[in-house]
């Protein structure tokens, strides 16, 4: 059996998953203050009267390090960073501490300016007085030699508890990207590894010894002992939760589009024959545009407690939301309020009266009943969702390619098919599907399905090959991996590689021998020809493990579908 | 976060599956490491550039431009139908004003294609710019456009399709061409009788630095501008004068593109030349990016650059004055010169050889034009090449008078399917193009 836990704002879910489906579910308040109180006390809830023997993981899906970001209460970190020429990286501070070096590298590797020593050993002496513990260095292009960034972290390691190195982090080209993201692994990284030490004390103090792993934003899972050097990984997993919960309800081929319609916000993914698609670069949380793989996802401001109001005889809901809904007392109206006027929903704990006295104002000067309002509101709330939804592909086909064959025989996406979950989305889905072209299904177990998407996906990552054979070399910077090449080295052999680099990478983040399902995301090769020779091939490689559920999940899913 | 003060869109093109020959310098590899360092550097993260996929170009569109003999489809292949089409896209993205300027970086280049297309030359087969003008004309109210040509080559194809209108100013800075293919762009190539002067051609020197391209674009190009008063200006921005490339001999740098980019203020540039793959290309094209979106490039600067071990003698400083001071007065003289040109002749005739190195043959042309005091002239092509077609070319011009649209028509009809392989009628009034072909 699974556990699966999903740490949500103010409560948490916990599912237990196993042979006979969903074997228990359970939701407990999440004490912000102290999270690993919440996950201890959620795994002890959820295995009452079980033995241990019988879970074999557990996965997490924390907020911890998103809402340290969102709130901006990031511990301060240390940056040293060597950009060379192009744009002045002043531009891309993060913070106080924060320290431009000398040392280049250009697009192929070459050293362009040697770093200097002291002036590294300068910096690290001020940044260790000013009570400094976490550094992140970045240089342009150490995603193709790493030289600079492994030398400036050697001189700066006595100083500090741990160095973050930007070439670690991402095998893909953009420093701007890099020195945030290596900014703000350095910056999560104290209270990851806080909440780290204590869930495994506590645990091993009650004598609980199994595998425990975080969900990422891609959708993957990672061993907790291999998040502790990657710990923005584990930021923004929780709209992959639900995304990887409905994996298995969608069909096996073809696309189709979840959306999980919550009480502010609707995040929105897309399946391709249960696959999620992935951002192109990664995360943007906050003021940061990061190298944090992640699903393509698309969030827009309107929910079952978004703002509905008038502007002139128009009305709009969203982007905000100012409390809950009318009939929870709240104070203003909501597409939730328009549910109760509507009949559609009869939760006990609100007051239909309140959502009437609410929406009877915004009918008047429409000149509606309230029913009518209501319809209009309920309506409109449905509309908007789904051009966003329109927006969401249109901007997804739009992206460029750059081959001949891509362009000629671009792939475009046209979903038909919507799965929804979320608190409204049941009263949603119906007309939705008859308001527009597509077919609309509710996730079974909707309620859950966060946990349970938590609790079944795979190990992800990816790997990032290089080869250069006028220069005779193959690396993979990302994995601390070089090696000398011959000649007559090929695309294959580089396939090859990348695929042994994926695999062990795989197996060192806790993927199972069975799940790995490797994909190829870019095979580019170019003939090198300097002085109208041909001196060499230049080989690039891009390598995944897919994100999807673990290959048990069948048996599990299906017994969920048929609750 | 990093904002550019003039929204500017991109077309990033490289068709990594698509060149020439393997070792050919117009090959697969030849945008990859820009593309390394335009990615690295995030330009495409920046507020306000925005990149946009291109459009192919339709049949229709090269139509308005060009007589491909014997079509379309013969002398195109995909990858510049794709080329001409980000151009395209570019520009209805600028008409549009969903962005303030536009790049196009794609390849192949087009500057080197003329009116008659047989086939390639000078590694181009279509000129993308002219098949982007010419559809922006059709589409938008656009009349006056000005192309700066600041590819090292002449951008001779340019010149041949404006050679005749005198509503598209064609500028062409270039390295002499005594000492570069294709071996034209003197300053007494002026255009034709209609015409004269709205073609001006500035052969530079070989070693010319950024004091002298910095020099003609402020003391002959701006100045000309401002009197012509274009209503859109393009830049094709051939990137081979840069000191490291291995085909032309200038000492242009990263520095010198973006400072001449941001004086020239163009609309829309569209990439030419420039094989300088690794030390050059990556660094001029974030320059030329970064000064379009009006940011700060000081700091983009080549492996190897150094300003002073590059700067031109004071000879070559004094052979651009000269030749910028001819220009000038050739450009100021206009008007004499086209009246001198006229004469009182009825038509004017030239007879001309091109050849198309990229394929291997030569074509003879002679070109009859109708001299004409109300419009730019129709003009008739009869036109060989060395691999067999025989055709006959007639364009009737985008304002052309009413006696030259009968000129054309005329001659259209008249010609005999028996002695052309084709016929050929593009008919810029009505933008309608027909075709008789040798039963």
């Amino acid at each position: 059996m699974i556990i699966g836990l999903d740490v949500g704002g103010t409560h948490t879910d916990i599912v237990l998953v196993g042979e006979n489906g969903l074997e228990r579910k359970i939701k407990v308040p999440t004490n912000t203050s102290a999270l690993f109180q919440t996950v201890l006390t959620g795994i002890e809830k959820i295995t009452e009267n079980i033995p241990y023997e019988k879970i074999t993981h557990a996965v997490l899906s924390t907020t911890l390090t998103t809402n340290a970001i969102v709130r901006n209460k990031l511990s301060s970190a240390g940056m040293v960073v060597s950009g060379g020429p192009g744009i002045d990286p002043e531009i891309f501070r993060t913070n106080e501490h924060y320290f431009i070096v000398s040392g280049a590298i250009d697009h192929s590797g070459r050293e362009i300016d040697p770093i200097d020593k002291n002036q590294i050993e300068e910096i690290a002496r001020r940044l260790k007085s000013q009570g400094i513990r976490h550094v992140g260095v970045v240089g342009k292009f150490s995603a193709r030699n790493p030289d600079h960034e492994l030398a400036i972290g050697k001189i700066l390691a006595p100083y500090f508890d741990k160095i973050f190195l930007g070439h670690r982090i991402s095998g893909l080209l953009n420093f701007p990207r890099r020195i945030a993201t290596t900014f703000l692994n350095a910056s999560v990284y104290p209270i990851h590894k806080e909440f780290f030490e204590a869930v495994k004390s506590s645990l091993n103090q009650k004598g609980i010894s199994i595998p425990i792993y975080i969900l990422k934003a891609d959708g993957g899972t990672m061993h907790f002992d291999a998040s502790i050097d990657f710990p923005g990984q584990s930021v923004l997993s929780g709209p992959s939760a639900s995304v990887m919960g409905s994996v298995a309800f969608a069909p096996e081929a073809g696309e189709t589009l979840v959306m999980d319609i919550g009480g502010t916000t609707t995040d929105m993914a897309v399946l391709i024959n249960q696959v999620p698609l992935l951002s192109p670069l990664g995360i943007e949380i906050g003021t940061y545009k990061t190298l944090i793989r992640a699903l393509n996802s698309y969030s827009i401001g309107i929910g079952g407690d978004s703002v509905v109001r008038l502007e002139g005889n128009t009305l709009k809901i969203g982007p905000d939301r100012l409390g809950p809904a009318m009939a929870y007392g709240g104070s203003t109206p909501t597409p939730t309020d328009a549910l109760f006027v509507l009949g559609k929903t009869h939760d006990e704990s609100g007051d239909k009266n309140k959502s009437i006295q609410g929406i009877a104002p915004i009918a008047e000067k429409l000149g509606l009943t309230v029913e009518e309002a209501a319809f209009e509101i309920f309506d409109l709330a449905c509309q908007d969702i789904l051009t966003a939804a329109r927006e969401m592909i249109e901007r997804i086909n739009r992206k460029p390619v750059y081959t001949i064959k891509e362009l000629l025989t671009g792939y475009q996406l046209k979903p038909r098919h919507i799965l929804v979950l979320g608190g409204p989305a049941s009263y949603f889905a119906e007309h939705m599907e008859q308001i527009s072209e597509f077919t609309v299904q509710r996730v079974p177990q909707w309620s859950v399905a966060n946990a349970v998407g938590t609790a079944l996906s795979r190990t992800t990552c990816e790997v990032t090959l290089f080869a250069d054979t006028q220069k005779g070399i193959a690396m993979a910077p990302e994995e601390s991996f070089s090696t000398p090449i011959k000649s007559n080295f090929t695309r294959k052999d580089a396939l090859e590689l990348g695929y042994d680099l994926l695999r062990q990478k795989a197996l060192q983040s806790g993927a199972n021998i069975d799940d790995l399902d490797l994909d190829v995301l870019e095979n580019l090769e170019f003939n090198m020809v300097r002085g109208f020779r041909l001196t060499g091939k230049n080989i690039r490689i891009k390598l995944q493990i897919k994100p999807g559920l673990i290959h048990q999940y069948k048996m599990i899913t299906d017994k969920i579908a048929a609750m | 976060m990093l904002t550019a003060k003039h929204k500017t869109g991109l077309i990033f093109f490289p068709a990594y599956d698509w060149a020439i020959s393997p070792t050919h310098p117009e090959r697969e590899e030849r945008l990859l490491y820009t593309q390394d360092q335009v990615f690295e550097e995030g330009l495409l993260d920046i507020e306000g550039i925005i990149e946009y996929k291109p459009n192919l170009v339709e049949i229709k569109d090269v139509q308005r431009v060009h007589f491909c003999a014997p079509d379309e489809r013969s002398v195109m292949t995909e990858s510049h139908f794709i080329s001409a089409g980000g151009a395209k896209t570019i520009a209805d993205a600028v008409m549009k004003k969903k962005i303030e300027r536009g790049f196009a970086l794609v390849r192949p280049p087009g500057h080197h294609a003329m009116r008659v297309v047989h086939g390639g030359r000078g590694f181009c087969n279509v000129n993308n710019e002219a098949i982007m003008i010419e559809h922006i004309r059709s589409a938008y109210n656009v009349d006056r456009v000005a192309i700066i040509d600041t590819d090292c080559h002449h951008g001779d194809g340019t010149q041949d399709i404006y050679w005749h209108d005198p509503d598209t100013m064609f500028i062409s800075l270039h390295q002499d061409g005594r000492t570069l293919y294709p071996g034209s762009g003197f300053p007494e190539e002026l255009g034709g009788p209609m015409a004269a002067g709205t073609t001006l051609n500035v052969p530079l020197p070989p070693y010319t630095s950024e004091e002298g391209f910095l020099y003609v674009i402020r003391e002959l190009v701006l100045p000309i501008l401002d009197q012509f008063k274009p209503d859109i200006i393009v830049n094709s921005a051939g990137q081979d004068n840069h000191f490291t490339d291995p085909l032309t001999n200038m000492h242009f740098s990263a520095q010198g593109y973006a400072d001449l980019t941001r004086l020239l203020r163009p609309d829309i540039a569209v990439l030419e030349g420039g094989y300088s793959i690794e030390g050059a290309l990556p660094y001029v094209n974030v320059g030329i990016i970064l000064a379009m979106a009006g940011m700060d490039y000081s700091n983009v600067k080549e492996p190897g650059y150094d300003h002073n071990k590059l700067r031109q003698s004071e000879q070559i400083t004094q052979v651009i004055k000269r030749t910028c001071d001819t220009v000038m007065s050739n450009w100021n003289a206009r008007e004499l010169i086209r009246m001198r040109m006229k004469s009182d002749k009825k038509f004017d005739k030239r007879r001309r050889s091109i050849i198309y190195d990229t394929d291997g043959f030569y074509e003879h042309q002679n070109e009859t034009i109708r001299i004409c005091r109300d419009c730019g002239g129709t003009l008739k092509i009869d036109s060989t090449s060395d691999i067999g077609q025989h055709i006959l070319a007639v364009h009737v011009p985008r304002k052309a008078c009413s006696a030259c649209r009968e000129q054309g028509f005329e001659w259209y009809d008249s010609a005999s399917e028996t002695n052309y392989d084709m016929i050929f009628l593009q008919n810029r009034v009505d933008d309608t193009y027909l075709v008789r072909r040798k039963s």
